[in-house]
């Protein structure tokens, strides 16, 4: 091996050397560190970590019932997210992909909620919500109907739906847009060569969009997972989690067991198992991924 | 002649009709997306006594003293500015230490590349939603926690998987005769790496600038754990204290909110393509 090999070869660990400093510091070590942390009972402070085993999973599994309530909240919002914000995407997405005029206006205005962060959007509809003063309570009044109007975010009848009914309106242009791309990507000379073979638009869609839109439509709908079930921006921006328990979520409770009541080992084991179901979830992914692949 | 048009005629109605709802439909969902942000705006123009009962789209006299307020009185300009600054140092951040890496994976040969390729990106497949707490120990320990550094770091590291990973494909699909004959003519790496590839990749390094601008200009949980000092925080970290502190103040904190969006607001316009661009690449990452 003469001098010019060796440093070529070390000139490619240099070009990477800081990227993997930073990869080293802030992603390998946090990460094996919550799975250290979570056996202990640490309390952010002290110099010692008390080792405690399992225990901490042990409570979470079996005597922390408002962690699996938060789970259950979560839920709750991405399986609406997952039906009623992914159909309006898809229906969205469906239309725009007609030669429509004024398409790629729409495009822009639908993703522009997306763009926002979820901490403008919570507070701008803090107050559409607003038992008082809430643009919503108006508009009931106005139309009619306002023996419906209350505090829709400290109500515990309203105040998860409301929640989420915010996350949809900010996620459905970023599902929207993806699908749009995925239609788009179709060749429109098989749309044309069915066409001239004479099937009709149902056939088209059976054969053609629908094979071919399945996997955009999967992929859309885990990311919509993974997305929705680590909720906080908008959640810590409206209702911060109340009234009572009514919409804590994952992330709010490992917040509020780390600041909060300073319980940086349980907080870390809820992080674990909170992170091994979305572990589970992103292994579809991968998986779906490839199958795309394939396509 | 006359029958043939009456038959276009239908069908022309036909059509017509159908776009007509169409356009109605997508016209509802447009409204609703925009309405909640003229809201925003159309408020931080009224009065403290107009603001709750007042409900006019385009208020009769525009209060634009809030926004002085807002910006002199409330801090947010020293918000905005942090948010700046933030937003500048962890996109130039992630752009440099994203593209040095991705270049070698493209370019250069070097034992353990695909297994280290492989390391880097996994960060982008698993969700570590604990992991703040272990990073903020770490923070805590190097003493960055309520610094600067504290929240910078943190988030080049959040941009580099992403980054690397579109950078590379970049690069891959990238014409090599250029730097090759700039080799031949006694470059050195890092020479040819920054005065031929980089230059070459400005429309990826563009995409990937803007991904990441709006990701730092909106993030708010690392904002909340790490700064506690309001000399430090960001917008978004702000608009929550200020909404703290004076919940009924509803003017001067639709004027914070329109501060904080307007930026967001001119560079999506400005650069839609490119951000739709980011976003289908960024999606169909695996």
């Amino acid at each position: 091996m003469n001098f010019q090999k060796i440093r070529t070869l070390l000139g490619g660990y240099l070009f990477i050397l800081p990227a993997f400093l930073f990869f080293i510091i802030f992603s390998a070590y946090p990460f094996f560190k919550v799975f250290q942390l979570s056996t202990t009972s640490w309390d952010g402070i002290s110099p010692v970590a008390p080792f405690v085993g399992l225990d901490n999973f042990k409570d979470l599994l079996m005597d922390n019932p408002v962690f699996w309530h938060s789970m259950k909240n979560a839920f709750y919002v991405t399986f609406l997210a997952l039906v009623v914000q992914n159909s309006l995407a898809l229906l969205l997405a469906f239309l725009c992909d007609r030669d429509i005029r004024g398409g790629n206006v729409y495009r822009v205005i639908f993703y522009l909620p997306p763009v926002l962060s979820g901490i403008v959007v919570g507070l701008i509809w803090n107050w559409i919500y607003d038992g008082n003063y809430g643009l919503l309570n108006h508009f009931l009044t106005f139309i009619g109907l306002g023996n419906l109007t209350r505090a829709w975010l400290s109500d515990p009848q309203t105040a998860l739906i409301s929640v989420s009914v915010i996350h949809m309106w900010k996620g459905f242009g970023w599902g929207f847009v993806i699908l749009l791309a995925g239609l788009q990507s179709i060749p429109r000379e098989l749309y044309e060569a069915a066409r001239v073979d004479g099937a009709n638009s149902w056939i088209v869609f059976k054969r053609i969009t629908a094979p071919l839109m399945i996997p955009v439509f999967i992929l859309v709908s885990i990311l919509t997972i993974l997305g929705t079930m680590q909720i906080f921006d908008i959640i810590i921006s409206t209702t911060g989690g109340g009234p009572g328990y009514h919409t804590e979520v994952p992330i709010t409770r490992i917040v509020a067991m780390m600041i909060g009541s300073s319980k940086f080992g349980y907080a870390c084991a809820m992080g674990v198992v909170f992170g091994l179901i979305l572990l589970a979830i992103s292994m579809i992914q991968i998986r779906v991924s490839k199958m795309m692949r394939q396509v | 002649m006359r029958a043939g048009m009456m038959e276009v005629n239908y069908e022309k109605v036909k059509k017509g009709t159908i776009s007509f709802f169409i356009h109605c439909f997508l016209a509802i969902v447009s409204l609703s997306c925009l309405f909640p942000l003229w809201w925003a705006f159309a408020s931080s123009l009224k009065t403290q006594q107009t603001v709750f009962n007042d409900l006019s789209l385009f208020p009769k006299n525009p209060q634009w003293e809030n926004y002085y307020y807002a910006w002199a009185k409330a801090d947010f300009s020293i918000y905005f500015l942090n948010s700046l600054f933030y937003t500048v140092v962890v996109v130039v951040g992630v752009l440099f230490v994203a593209s040095m890496a991705a270049y070698a994976f493209s370019r250069l040969q070097f034992y353990g590349k695909n297994v280290l390729f492989l390391i880097l990106i996994s960060t982008m497949m698993i969700p570590i939603p604990g992991s703040f707490i272990a990073l903020y120990v770490l923070l805590n320990k190097l003493h960055l926690v309520d610094h600067q550094l504290g929240y910078i770091l943190p988030q080049i590291n959040g941009g580099l998987a992403l980054g690397i990973f579109l950078l590379k494909t970049f690069f891959d699909d990238l014409p090599k005769e250029l730097e090759d004959s700039a080799a031949i003519d006694g470059c050195g790496r890092f020479r040819i790496y920054w005065h031929i590839a980089l230059p070459l990749a400005r429309p990826a390094l563009a995409v990937l600038a803007i991904f990441n601008i709006l990701a730092v200009w909106n993030e708010y949980l690392l904002a909340m754990l790490v700064l506690s000092s309001k000399q430090l925080m960001p917008l978004q970290r702000g608009l929550m204290v200020f909404q703290g502190a004076h919940i009924t103040q509803y003017p001067l904190l639709m004027a914070g909110i329109v501060i904080t969006v307007l930026p967001v607001l001119v560079v999506y316009l400005l650069l839609q393509k490119h951000i739709i661009k980011g976003i289908t690449a960024g999606a169909v990452k695996g």
